[in-house]
């Protein structure tokens, strides 16, 4: 234990530096500013706009997808594959200098595409998902901006512009959760996700204070290149706090509770935003900050246990959820979980950890996808104890989904085998105890998985049918919404293989990534490894199989204490409100009374003061020329008796 | 008998003050001999003429540095003000100009007339305004251009009686509320002399200081009291007692606490557009006097005054301030805050070296912007009786004419201090030099009284924005072009001033350097 707490100080491998861009690169910035018109365009034509806006919005990605891909290739045919843009001086104040700057390199890239590319497809569904919605174009509009700010988080070149985006996804984010606003439990899940943002906010905020001030940058590759002379305690507390703006913005432990709350928006927007892209902004954070992590051992750590906690929190509660979209949602938190797994532990498992962002990205958006689908046949139901039988009437979504279903469990060789898998073999390779805790986490969270997707799989397509009498005929939805679905399952069957296999190469130009670190030996063998993940998935699956494939009671059924405290969320959502809420309502209250007590008494005293002294001289104000100059006289009489009391020196 | 020799003259170094005289004097001419008719449209070209030749003048004369005919001096700090003044003048000319929100303009035909009798009231409705407005203000102009360059206090005296007279005769020759106006004018007259007298007193007993210099000849020039300063073997109580007393006249004029007790009464009995007038251009000239007084002839005494004149601009700031806070008229809200106002540039008349003179001189410049738009919006706020004044009256205005309310809110965050407006950075500019003079005392008094300051401020912006427009609320008049013309200027100059204050800080810092 004694050597995982020592702040292990490693300098950086290399110096990170950037190239100028120029060409085709030199227009990344239009990546940002095409969804971002288009969102202006949309929002200030109002319903002028309504007939074609949601098509514009369509386009704006389209073409930011296609010069995304353009500028990924030409960053390909360079020595030093990162190039930044300065557009201007954003802000010079005293020391500080922000840029408003832009770094394309492959990290960045790879995100740009799948922003894009899954963000296009996704697009293309609301088209047809959001046709009968009043808001329709306001809805392309707040997509847009979100597409616009996530870019903009990806592509910034200094810790700034990153916040900027930030702030900008939390704002669409809000936007959208709340996008039907006139329900209340929308309402509400877009009040908790912003304020439990606002948590994680503020320590990424205080995190780049702490570098302007120890620093006096907040430049990527000038940060990078000066924490090596920091105080092994300040990166410490540096890391923590990006730590807490990655769990806040990720659905991580302990900021977790608002993201399956945030299902209460349309479902693209869960697709895109709360699975696909977004929730992923707080991987971004750590891979792109590695080597601030990789500095500290004490944080890699911590970042490694909430990886594992959540994972296993997620999956746990995953198990007995009856809501479709809710227990995707805690899949999402477990799977960002593996992801945090990867990045904490350091080394080569960055790029693996990014691995199975983009995987992720593609078979959760599809299987988000393929539960509107499925809504969309059952009148927007959303309880899988009365679906059932869904195949025979929905074929596209039921093949679509069951691709997603086989490559989030793992099973080889379709897209979760190539990104969980490494993830699982890296977490055994520690040196002492933690290897077998957090592989053993990671191994019981992979069949935990392949349980509760198997259950969500069969009790929707498969066994009796157990529908509410209102439904009569489930019908396919159209094809603007098959095609992308189709898409998505081609891409969530091979995308894993395809991105194992290149990614990692690719991402070595990263700044930092290419770092190598002494390999430990793994505990176990990998075959070892192998074998035990694909049967404890293989395990998993059959049991859900058995267990569900009649079906399931239609109401709650009493539970034992672990199923029970699983339907509550664990009790984090108690523990949260016990810990946080309480306390701060109180000390609200106190902060109140001192405030109208103290505060205000001593303000509004003050104001008295000086109004009743400001009324009390006005008298002297009389009107009359001969006070006037008495009080000229007086006043004269004083100057000089100053002046010829500092003459004789009284004043002195 | 030896022949008396004039020293030699630099023309053209006094050429905007000839200029503006013989304007006046023209002006005089134009009255007596031009048709009644003819009069306003003859005069007010005559005199913006007169203003645009004198400034063209100052600009030609931008390197001079120059002593000429041992009274006047034309240097950096002339130059600046000289212009200030001009340009400042030009815009308040414009507001006196204005015809066409009442009839025949603020002012009244005949001032002889007895106040508020019957015939009073019928001038007051139909008959033209009074022409002598124009060589009266150009009169005052150009003993301001004196005052500001006179290098002995014996030129500054004359020039401020020059600048003086004309103010008390513009005083009483409002168009409406007759008595009032005539009675501010007697006001300040009888108390302008009795600061007169006070000035003189000062000169008399400075030339007796000078008057101990083995071979140096005793005189008021500012170089001989500046040697005197430091070498003469007069008693010093001599010094300090007619420093004393030359302050006070001009602090008087500057409206520095306790000498205060006219700005009040005055600007709220004078007519609107010479108020502005009085606030934006007196001010200029009185703090170029205290400027040129204190930073050239008694330099050597600064560790003496500073204490006492501190004092001074404490107290001033913090009367103009907590009084403000209970006024119920606009324009006496507006007088006091013009006193406030006088405390900071005192801070700055305080803070050593040519950073306070250039911060000093800054803020004349933008404070006179300000104050003249807000008294041209002054004019604006109308009923049938003429303006109405009253802040009770201004409840509501927001919804009745947004645009003017708008504007007059952006003047009033100006005074108040609030960053992107002039009146931040005139503040900044002369807290910073007496922050690095080591005047914290004063600093922090100004930004307390700042703070109390911005209450009256906010609080109309309140009253015009959050209250409902009740029966009683006027009407905003539609300005004619000349008064939109000097409400655009001093905008725009308010929020030019405030983004990019680089070009006329530059400005003023090139200029801060007083030839000896």
């Amino acid at each position: 234990m004694d050597e995982i707490l020592t702040y292990a100080q490693a300098a950086p491998a290399e110096t990170v530096s950037y190239a100028t861009a120029d060409g085709l690169l030199s227009n990344v910035w239009l990546l940002v500013a095409i969804p971002l018109v288009s969102a202006a365009v949309l929002l200030l034509l109002g319903r002028r706009a309504d007939r074609w806006g949601h098509w514009l919005g369509v386009a704006a990605v389209g073409a930011a997808f296609l010069l995304g891909l353009a500028s990924f290739l030409g960053l390909r045919g360079l020595e030093n594959k990162s190039v930044q843009l300065s557009l201007w001086d954003f802000m010079v104040v005293g020391g500080l200098h922000v840029d408003f700057g832009l770094l394309f390199d492959p990290l960045a890239g790879v995100f740009v595409l799948l922003i894009t590319g899954v963000g296009f497809l996704i697009h293309l569904y609301a088209v047809e998902y959001m046709a009968v919605d009043a808001g329709r174009r306001r809805f392309f509009a707040y997509f847009n901006l979100f597409i616009a700010a996530m870019l903009l988080l990806v592509l910034g070149n200094n810790y700034v512009m990153l916040y900027f985006g930030w702030e900008g996804v939390g704002l669409a984010s809000y936007l959208l959760i709340n996008f039907w606003y006139t329900r209340p439990a929308a309402a509400t899940a877009g009040k908790k996700a912003f304020l439990m943002n606002r948590v994680g906010d503020a320590g990424l905020a205080i995190a780049i204070f702490i570098m302007f001030a120890t620093l006096g940058t907040t430049q990527y590759d000038e940060v990078f290149n000066g924490v090596g002379a920091l105080t092994g305690g300040t990166v410490l507390v540096l890391g923590l706090l990006l730590l807490l703006g990655a769990a806040g913005k990720s659905g991580q432990f302990p900021l977790q509770a608002w993201l399956p709350d945030a299902m209460e928006g349309p479902t693209p927007v869960s697709a895109l935003i709360h699975a696909a892209t977004m929730v992923t902004a707080g991987v971004y954070l750590i891979a792109r900050s590695n080597i601030i992590f990789s500095a500290n051992s004490t944080l890699q750590l911590v970042v490694v246990s909430v990886g594992a906690l959540t994972l296993l929190l997620g999956a746990i509660i995953g198990c007995a959820k009856d809501d479709i979209k809710r227990v995707l949602a805690w899949s999402t938190v477990s799977q960002i979980g593996y992801m945090f797994l990867g990045v904490g532990l350091g080394g080569a498992a960055y790029a693996l950890a990014i691995v199975h962002l983009l995987a992720h990205g593609f078979f959760k958006a599809n299987m988000f996808l393929g539960a509107g689908s499925v809504m969309h046949a059952m009148k927007d139901q959303v309880d899988i104890r009365r679906f059932g039988g869904l195949s025979k009437y929905m074929k596209i979504t039921w093949l679509t989904f069951g691709a997603g279903w086989v490559a989030i469990i793992g099973m080889f060789p379709f897209s979760g085998y190539f990104s969980k898998e490494p993830i699982i073999a890296a977490a055994f390779q520690r040196e002492d105890w933690t290897a077998w805790l957090f592989g053993g986490a990671a191994v019981l969270g992979a069949a935990l998985t392949a349980f509760y997707m198997t259950r969500l799989f069969v009790l929707t397509f498969h066994g009796p049918k157990r529908w509410t009498t209102d439904i009569e005929h489930p019908h396919e939805s159209p094809p603007l919404m098959t095609v992308p679905l189709i898409l998505l399952g081609i891409g969530s069957l091979g995308a894993g293989w395809l991105l194992a296999t290149s990614v990692p190469d690719w991402l070595t130009a990263t700044g930092g990534l290419a770092a190598t670190e002494t390999h430990h030996e793994a505990v176990l063998p990998h075959w070892a490894i192998v074998v035990l993940s694909l049967g404890v998935t293989v395990l998993g699956a059959v049991l859900g199989w058995f267990l569900f494939r009649n079906g399931t009671a239609t109401a709650p059924q009493p539970a034992g204490v672990l199923v029970t405290a699983a339907r509550k969320n664990l009790y984090t959502d108690a523990v949260n409100e016990a810990v946080f809420e309480k306390p701060g309502i109180f000390l609200t209250r106190a902060l109140v009374y001192l405030d109208n007590r103290g505060i205000d008494g001593l303000v509004n005293g003050l104001a008295a003061g000086i109004g009743g002294g400001s009324g009390r001289l006005r008298r002297l104000q009389t009107g009359f020329v001969r006070s006037y100059a008495t009080s000229i006289l007086t006043g004269a009489l004083l100057v000089m008796a100053a002046f010829l009391a500092v003459q004789a020196g009284w004043l002195a | 008998m030896t022949e008396f020799e004039l020293p030699p003259i630099d023309y053209v170094a006094i050429a905007p003050i000839l200029i503006i005289m013989g304007a006046a004097v023209l002006g005089v001419l134009v009255e007596a001999f031009v048709p009644r008719r003819l009069r306003h449209p003859v005069q007010l070209p005559l005199a913006l003429l007169a203003v645009l030749a004198a400034l063209t003048m100052v600009v030609v004369n931008a390197d001079k540095r120059v002593i000429t005919f041992g009274v006047i001096a034309i240097d950096g700090p002339t130059l600046f003000l000289q212009g200030a003044i001009l340009v400042l003048s030009a815009v308040a000319l414009l507001l006196v100009g204005e015809r066409a929100i009442e009839r025949g303009g603020a002012f009244v035909a005949q001032a002889a007339i007895t106040a508020d009798s019957p015939d009073d009231r019928r001038q007051a409705e139909r008959a033209g305004g009074a022409g002598e407005v124009y060589p009266l203000v150009t009169f005052a102009v150009g003993g301001m251009l004196i005052f500001v360059s006179a290098n002995d206090l014996l030129t500054m005296f004359i020039a401020l009686e020059v600048f003086s007279l004309p103010l008390y005769l513009l005083c009483a020759l409002a168009r409406r509320r007759r008595l009032l106006s005539q009675e501010a004018a007697m006001k300040y007259f009888l108390l302008g002399a009795y600061a007169s007298a006070f000035f003189l007193f000062g000169l008399a007993l400075l030339y007796g200081f000078t008057a101990g210099m083995g071979d140096r000849q005793a005189g008021v020039d500012f170089s001989t009291i500046h040697a005197a300063v430091a070498n003469s073997t007069q008693s010093r109580v001599l010094l300090f007692a007619g420093m004393a007393l030359v302050a006070i006249g001009l602090l008087f004029k500057a409206a520095a606490a306790p000498f205060h007790v006219w700005t009040p009464d005055v600007y709220q009995g004078a007519p609107t557009p010479i108020t502005g007038f009085m606030a934006a251009c007196t001010k200029v000239a009185a703090f170029g006097a205290l400027l040129r007084v204190f930073h050239v002839a008694f330099e050597g005494a600064r560790w003496d005054f500073t204490p006492v004149l501190g004092a001074v601009a404490v107290l001033t700031m913090l009367v103009g301030a907590v009084l403000a806070v209970t006024q119920t008229d606009i324009k006496r809200l507006l007088a006091y805050s013009s006193i406030a106002n006088a405390g900071y540039l005192l801070v700055g008349v305080l803070a050593p070296g040519p950073e306070g003179l250039s911060g000093t001189m800054f803020y004349l410049v933008a404070y006179g912007f300000t104050v003249l738009a807000a008294f041209a919006v002054v004019t604006l706020v109308r009923d049938a009786d003429g303006e109405a004044t009253h802040l009770s009256r201004w409840a509501g205005l927001g919804r009745r004419s947004p645009l003017y309310a708008s504007l007059f809110t952006f003047i009033l965050l100006a005074f108040a201090g609030i960053p992107l407006t002039s009146g931040f950075i005139s503040k900044f500019a002369v807290f910073g030099p007496a922050l690095s003079g080591g005047q914290v005392w004063l600093v922090i008094a100004g930004v307390l009284t700042s703070m109390v300051l911005a209450f009256p401020y906010l609080r109309v912006v309140v009253m015009m924005w959050l209250s409902e427009p009740g029966e009683t609320t006027p009407t905003v008049t539609v300005p004619g072009g000349l008064t939109s013309a000097a409400l655009a200027i001093g905008v725009i100059a308010t929020l030019v001033l405030g983004v990019v204050p680089g070009p006329l800080l530059d400005l003023a810092t090139g200029a801060a350097d007083f030839v000896r």
